[in-house]
């Protein structure tokens, strides 16, 4: 039996190619036709709405294997649909790592019945131990295209250049993508080092910690001819110098998370762990930084860092608890909000420009055309909601934005021609 | 002043209004704590209940003295005697506490801004009797009361606070303290034992100790600890005392009727040398006795005080269940 088509009616179609009015018919789990007045079986209503590829998350944290009390993938990728996701890179630091075919396996099977596609990152190095690289080549042949030891960073210089110049030479093009930290300078921090740090008394971390990295990675992506791409970028010292690489066609991208654009350290100051993450939240020169990179196209991605966790996690003193934010839901509307980019250019930053770095494109992030993969999401710029953490579809609550009143909100997404998000409700 | 609900800073007393007030119940507490029997009914009643996370007899023995002078019941938790080894967050402890029907919680915690944490989970008043590097508010009181005691003022002093400013809860509140009733204060440290940024606090900063000595009224020793050394914050103990040490020599520095002070335990022959511990200007003795008085007002100004909050006679009557006990010169 025949697949029932679905029209997306009344929209103004954004994507890669520009802005037009457009009705998008979908048949067989791809675009059949983009054009005025169509018509299907079925009609989801897009009047007043934005239609555009699916959001593309290059950091989430779905937490399985391993701390499954936290996240999941199913409930993870629920609330990526629900923020307009269609495809996300699952972060490898799960129990065990993913740094084996088999682990690769497994996210990939877990994927299956998500609710968006689940594009499982490998480490670096095994058990993320940053001593030995782990089997790039065994893992990209199973479609691994990014790879990081993300939650630290690899150490060990000359190791770092090893994995760059094999990574050089594997069939697929990959990526290297690094958590930027130095662990000898930020040992023992659990914030920003500054002002407030000070005034609290919580050990810091220097924007200097990560800067560092930055520095050295550049240095060896042109060094080796590696691509690299830098994640969670904080400090406006670290966008300065992906600036002058990329200028100097060094092969490095860059994302900032939602939270990095607008939140500052001062925040800290309730001693609620909610506000601690990693890299921490920085300054206000930061964030204007952290925007201008966003708006010169030095930065080219919007990236979640989506980090689930426990409440009881969370209700430790300040620097027992683990960093970490969630960012599924909340990704595009504070983007939209805070970034001081048009909705055309923020969703560059959110679908087209990462699902290229993540190896996604263009199934995911591609043109909205016929023949075209039917990952969608619709957009009400208009609509107003406030944030509430305990009505998200996350297994957790650790979101620094409760209250937050914001502007916009994803109406609908399609995964593969299947409507997984209705009216702001996931489906399944 | 509004009401205190908690003692968390020195901050929540709302600058010098709210300070003096506190100096100012301590001196009827002080002429409680010299009576034969010094017991008041103030907080008959009420319970007060101690959360340690970290050993300090020192602190812990002060603020139960405080409870029971004013005749408050008082009730102990300290990590090795209850759940909060096997894991259980700080947020299930201090709701397990208030529900045993606590009045007032006095948290000690290695970690900065537990008390604010438990602060906000609880109905009950919380008092921060040291968190982590950030803040000592009763310890402040105490020293700012010592002060006022030897040398009438604190308005218009020199205040020197020498050694680990970095990681001292003390000295977090004794400059918010000190400032606010108008003292100078210069941090007197080496580069590595200040904090990081010291943006927005009202204080010179020295790394010269000799230099510093002859133009100031009280100088502050904090405390060393020896693991600093291991963190390659200073490369020993005994070039640390070289540079920093309240020697013998640079005491000889000090103006006529400057004051010594150091918050406790001392390492004698590290911070301060023992002969200057014991030297008259040395107050080590007196903020110790004088914390118990300082404690009992923040718990009176938290539990007991009504809006006018000046003590009634009632209050700081003596205890009348004492009376079979009660000697008869009491009264005077
Ligand atoms: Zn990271």
């Amino acid at each position: 039996m025949r697949e029932t088509s679905l029209v997306i009616k009344g929209g103004r179609v954004i994507d890669a190619t520009g802005a037009r009015p457009a009705d998008v018919v979908i048949d067989g789990g791809r675009i059949a036709a983009v054009g005025p007045d169509l018509s299907a079986d079925r009609v989801l209503d897009a009047g007043g709405c934005v239609v555009a590829p699916g959001l593309v998350d290059l950091h989430a944290h779905l937490r399985q294997p391993g701390l499954e009390e936290a996240e999941t993938v199913e409930t993870g990728s629920r609330a990526a649909a629900l923020g307009g996701f269609t495809a996300v890179v699952a972060m490898p630091n799960t129990t065990p790592a993913v740094d084996s075919a088999a682990v690769v396996r497994e996210v990939q099977e877990l994927g299956r019945t998500a609710l968006c596609q689940v594009a499982p990152a490998g480490t670096i190095t095994v058990g993320r131990a940053g001593t030995q690289l782990a089997p790039l080549a065994e893992m990209a042949e199973l479609g691994v295209r990014l790879f990081t030891d993300d939650g630290r960073g690899v150490q060990d210089t000359r190791l770092m250049r090893r994995a760059m110049e094999y990574t050089t030479g594997l069939p697929q093009q990959v990526v290297l993508a690094q958590h930027c930290e130095d662990e000898g300078l930020a040992a023992g921090g659990h914030m920003h080092e500054g002002e407030w740090s000070s005034r609290l008394g919580i050990a810091g971390q220097p924007a200097e910690a990560e800067e560092l990295m930055v520095m050295r990675d550049i240095s060896l992506a042109r060094l080796t001819g590696a691509r690299i791409h830098l994640q969670h970028l904080s400090t406006g010292g670290s966008v300065a110098m992906v600036r002058a690489a990329r200028a100097d066609r060094v092969a490095v991208t860059a994302e900032v998370t939602p939270h990095h654009l607008t939140l500052t350290a001062e925040r800290c100051a309730s001693y609620d762990p909610v506000f601690k993450v990693n890299p921490p939240l920085r300054t206000d020169a930061d964030v204007a930084a952290l925007r201008a990179g966003l708006a010169d196209g030095t930065v080219d991605a919007i990236a979640t860092d989506h980090a689930p966790h426990t409440a009881e996690a969370k209700e430790q003193p300040f620097d027992q608890a683990p960093p970490g934010m969630l960012g599924l839901e909340t990704a595009l509307v504070l983007a939209l909000e805070c970034s001081g980019l048009p909705l055309e250019a923020v969703l560059a930053h959110l679908s087209w420009q990462p699902a290229a770095i993540a190896g996604l494109a263009p199934e995911h992030g591609g043109p909205v055309a016929e023949g075209g993969a039917a990952h969608l999401c619709v957009i009400d710029p208009e609509a107003g909601w406030v944030v509430d953490p305990g009505a998200s579809a996350s297994r957790s609550r650790n979101s620094p934005f409760a209250g937050r009143p914001v502007t916009g909100k994803v109406r609908h997404t399609v995964l593969a021609g299947e409507p997984v998000v209705v009216d702001g409700e996931a489906q399944r | 002043m509004a009401p205190l609900r908690h003692l968390l800073s020195i901050e929540d007393l709302g600058g010098a209004a709210g300070i003096e007030e506190v100096l100012r119940l301590t001196d009827s507490f002080v002429e409680v704590s010299e009576r034969a029997i010094p017991r008041v009914p103030a907080l008959r009643g009420k319970t007060v209940a101690s959360l340690f996370y970290e050993d300090s007899t020192r602190t812990r023995l002060s603020f139960e003295a405080a409870a029971k002078r004013l005749s408050a019941d008082t009730m102990s938790f300290s990590v090795s005697s209850s759940s909060v080894k096997k894991g259980e967050s700080l947020r299930d402890t201090a709701l397990t506490i208030e529900a045993m029907g606590v009045d007032a919680i006095v948290v000690r915690h290695s970690s900065s801004g537990a008390p604010q944490r438990v602060a906000s989970w609880v109905g009950a008043s919380v008092v921060n009797a040291g968190d982590g590097w950030h803040e000592h508010p009763t310890q402040a009181l105490l020293d700012l009361y010592t002060i006022r005691q030897r040398l009438g003022g604190l308005d218009g002093r020199h205040i020197a606070v020498v050694g680990d400013v970095k990681h001292s809860r003390v000295a977090r509140s004794d400059v918010l303290a000190f400032t606010a009733l108008g003292a100078t204060v210069t941090l007197v440290a080496p580069g590595t034992l200040l904090p990081p940024d010291l943006t927005g606090w009202p204080v010179e900063t020295s790394h010269d100790l000799d230099a510093v000595l002859p133009n100031v009224d009280v100088v502050y020793l904090l405390r060393m600890q020896r693991e600093r050394m291991t963190e390659a914050l200073v490369p020993s103990l005994r070039e640390y005392t070289a540079r920093f040490g309240l020697t013998v020599r640079r005491a000889g520095r000090l103006a006529d009727g400057a004051i010594v002070m150091h918050p406790g335990p001392m390492n004698r022959g590290v911070e301060i040398a023992p002969e200057v511990a014991d030297l008259p200007a040395s107050t080590i003795v007196d903020q110790v006795r004088n914390g118990v008085a300082v404690r009992m007002a923040v718990l009176y100004l938290l539990l007991g005080a009504g809006t006018d909050r000046v003590p009634t006679t009632d209050a700081l009557a003596l205890d009348p269940e004492e009376p079979l006990r009660r000697p008869a010169e009491v009264d005077a």
